[in-house]
């Protein structure tokens, strides 16, 4: 693969991983925000397998086909699974025909509307690029000038973290967060050594399916996943 | 003194065994619960079809009598499953028949067994195995010794806190958000296993020398310990379950963005892939690291773990998993796993001194341990829950020891040292005996418990005496390790000379309001018609046990004097 070649394509890997979490912010339906968690996992492989066919690392492409299959095949099943449950739990409850247009999955009430959303996206990408430069001047190579995408991506899973109020949305808020890390670790040193990747590609699995159930646990308590409504501990 | 590490196999078995004994515990407790279940199908599936449906009398009742044996671990092969269907069969047994209550106590004997057989390895430098995978310094001698010691009270403390909630499970015949009491006793089966798979988490963070793995190890920590905060099912431990495990994750996910960047950092520096994030490789060309990316790196790092050591900003979490977990659990949580993830730090401390000298990590911590300190002694101010009053005192003490690792000098870093061993002894006595008192009165409330003193003398004393030794009174090592705080932050400059007077007027704050709490819970009369409890001594003699341990370090460290002098020196700078 000729140098040009792999930095375009390394950019245009990068530029859909971004795109993919600003989209997050804009789309309110649960279901078309794990879609495109699922696209942003496709993105985050298609660069580890970028940096893997430049550098000749057969063990990095076998991390690219791994990462890609956990992250857009396995957590999107797991997060949608859990969506159904909620969704048929609901229909039988309360008898509606119409449950796809329940609450449940519908980030209807954000804490920050979708406009305000956007503009702080794009005020936090700049702040990324800002706090990446040292990052970027230490080794200027093709990949290392992509990192800031990374850190943008860690900053919006925050944002998505702290202003959703679907538990669900929480946890891609997380997965975006983790995301953003891993490609932030590719861009920068070709991604940490392979036991490493191994133990934290299993502890977001586990996070995932800890988190899958208290959200069943947080319904059955509080009888929505609103996590606002979570107000029963306080000083 | 004996040397064991001529024999590379001892050394790696000395190393594996406090990680492999509490999983190998777990792996049976839960084979045991799995095979004493005899049912076709897999758990989950039985259990799906449980939460489902509320009403499956005669399938929950084969369930818990599969618990039943899965805990007193008998052999089951003389009973048929021909018994009248929903019998109460918890019932039946006795209070306190619980053997495989006590299985659990296996692996803190053999983390401290094998923690002081490394001690003598340890005096002259650091053992490693599994080509420095797994590797042993003063520090790891001293933190495993802590968790071994931290882990014994907890365990111990296990089955009567349990006992105790089966017999309020039984008497109340409590269904908690519609969960039956028969499928929570279920619940318990678990608890074992992963109290046990916690334990090995932790022993795992302390020995390993790779900085990924540390990471590794100290997230696997908030995701077993996820379902022990929200076991009660009620919209309280719910709400602290998630909570805990939403801010711990993102928290710690910072903390892996840092460890990202100082691996950069190091690749750049030449290292190679292999030992990029090995912590004495990382120290020995800590110089060569590009300051601006460790700055950040570093930065990162201490806000992550700090957030899974309870210090600002992301300590929300704290108060309220540590009041809604099981007592034990919170022993072991605030006892060792905030002072676990405080070692990482640590750890990180000692790079970043050498790279980019001591002003930098000295403000970050001081800042945010004079913010914890000032947060946790207003907050103590209005408590009126006693759990929660323990978790900020938890907080309060994390702070005192990041003041210690801010001022740096040997006396601080080994007055740290001390306070976190200190610390975790009287504060695992405290969480373990405010879970007897919650069995007591059915309440956490510190105004509904009065005159505990007057009605359980026993209980009342070890309670009283846990939270002196917390006040920093002697005999008690917490005296000895706040004063050695407070006097290396008055020799160490003008500028921590003040933090120092700061912090200790925060103290005093905290003081007063712990103290005047404890006086309310304990003195009084006690109300008409509570006549005293028999208290029985197997409840009673860990916490006698965890005193003791403190008010000895507190009177002479005898032979772990020379394991604490060199823990400090492994955190010096180079």
């Amino acid at each position: 693969m000729s140098e040009s070649l792999f930095t375009q394509l390394l950019d245009l890997a990068c530029g859909a991983f971004l795109l993919a979490a600003v989209v997050v912010l804009w789309r309110r339906e649960l279901a078309a925000i794990v879609r495109l968690f699922a696209l942003q996992g496709l993105a985050l492989a298609a660069i580890a397998l970028l940096l893997g066919l430049h550098e000749d690392r057969w063990d990095l492409i076998v991390v690219a086909a791994g990462i890609g299959a956990l992250r857009a095949g396995l957590l999107p099943y797991l997060i949608r699974r859990a969506l159904a449950t909620l969704v048929t739990d609901r229909a039988q409850g309360q008898d509606q025909a119409a449950y796809t247009h329940s609450e449940e999955v519908r980030e209807t009430q954000p804490l920050v509307n979708v406009a305000a959303s956007l503009l702080t996206a794009a005020a936090l990408t700049l702040l990324a690029y800002a706090v990446a430069r040292p990052l970027v001047e230490l080794d200027p190579t093709p990949a290392t000038r992509a990192l800031p995408v990374g850190l943008a991506v860690v900053l919006i899973g925050f944002f998505v973290l702290v202003t959703r109020r679907r538990a669900l949305a929480q946890v891609v808020g997380f997965l975006l967060l983790d995301n953003g890390i891993t490609a932030t670790a590719f861009l920068a040193a070709s991604g940490v050594p392979l036991i490493v990747e191994l133990g934290v590609s299993f502890d977001v699995l586990l996070a995932v399916l800890v988190l899958q159930l208290l959200t069943v646990r947080v319904r059955e308590a509080f009888g929505t996943t609103d996590i606002d409504d979570l107000r029963e501990l306080h000083d | 003194m004996l040397h064991l590490s001529q024999e590379p196999a001892l050394t790696a078995l000395l190393l594996t065994a406090p990680v492999a004994a509490p999983l190998v515990v777990a792996a049976g407790y839960t084979l045991t619960g799995l095979a004493a279940q005899r049912r076709p199908r897999p758990v989950s599936a039985a259990r799906r079809e449980e939460t489902r449906r509320p009403q499956p009398v005669v399938k929950a009742a084969v369930v818990s009598r599969g618990t039943a044996r899965a805990m007193t671990g008998a052999d089951d092969k003389g009973e048929g499953d021909d018994s009248v269907p929903g019998k109460p069969v918890a019932a039946v047994r006795a209070r306190g028949r619980h053997p495989a209550d006590w299985a659990g106590l296996t692996s803190p004997v053999v983390i401290l067994a094998c923690a002081s057989l490394l001690a003598a390895d340890v005096d002259d430098g650091a053992v490693a195995a599994y080509s420095g995978l797994l590797r042993a310094d003063a520090l790891t001698v001293w933190m495993l010794l802590v968790i071994g010691a931290v882990a014994l009270i907890a365990c111990a403390s296990a089955p009567s806190y349990l006992s105790g909630e089966r017999d309020a499970d039984r008497a109340t015949g409590r269904t908690v958000m519609g969960v039956p009491p028969i499928e929570r006793s279920r619940e318990w089966g678990s608890y074992h296993a992963l109290v046990q798979v916690f334990l090995g988490a932790m022993c795992l963070a302390v020995v390993t020398a790779n900085l990924g793995v540390l990471w590794v190890a100290i997230e696997a920590t908030t995701i077993v310990t996820a379902f022990l905060v929200g076991h009660r099912r009620t919209r309280m431990s719910v709400e602290a379950a998630w909570k805990y495990v939403v801010i711990c994750s993102a928290g710690i996910a910072l903390a892996f963005l840092g460890t990202v960047l100082v691996y950069y950092a190091a690749r750049q520096a030449g290292i190679a892939e292999a030992w990029a994030l090995d912590w004495p490789t990382l120290l020995a060309h800590a110089d060569q690291l590009d300051p601006a990316v460790t700055r950040l790196g570093i930065t990162l790092v201490v806000l992550g773990y700090g957030a899974k050591a309870g210090l600002v900003p992301l300590h929300a979490w704290l108060p309220d998993a540590h009041s809604q977990a099981p007592a034990p659990v919170s022993a072991l949580m605030s006892g060792v796993l905030l002072s676990v993830a405080f070692a990482a730090l640590l750890r990180y401390r000692v790079i970043a001194d050498a790279a980019l000298g001591v002003d930098f990590t000295r403000v970050l911590l001081a800042g945010i341990a004079l913010l914890t300190l000032a947060l946790a002694a207003g907050l103590l101010l209005a408590q009126r829950d006693y759990k929660r009053m323990l978790a900020y005192s938890s907080m309060e003490h994390m702070s005192l020891i990041a003041l210690a690792a801010a001022i740096g000098s040997p006396l601080a870093l080994a007055a740290a040292l001390l306070h976190i061993a200190g610390h975790g002894l009287a504060k695992a006595t405290a969480f373990c005996a405010s879970g007897q008192i919650l069995h007591l009165r059915g309440t956490t409330k510190i105004g509904r418990v009065r005159g505990l003193l007057a009605r359980s003398p026993w209980l009342g004393a070890l309670f009283g005496l846990a939270i002196v030794a917390l006040l920093g009174f002697p005999p008690f090592s917490l005296f000895a390790s706040e004063l050695g705080i407070a006097r290396a932050g008055f020799a160490a400059g003008s500028g921590l000379g003040w933090t120092t007077a700061a912090a200790l007027l925060l103290v005093l704050v905290a003081f007063a309001a712990l103290a005047t709490r404890a006086t309310r819970m304990l003195l009084g009369p006690a109300r008409k018609g509570d006549a005293a409890v028999a208290e029985s001594p197997s409840a009673l003699w860990p916490l006698v046990l965890g005193l003791l341990a403190c008010a000895a370090l507190g009177i002479t460290t005898g032979p772990l004097g020379d394991l604490l002098t060199q823990a400090a020196t492994v955190l010096e700078r180079p």
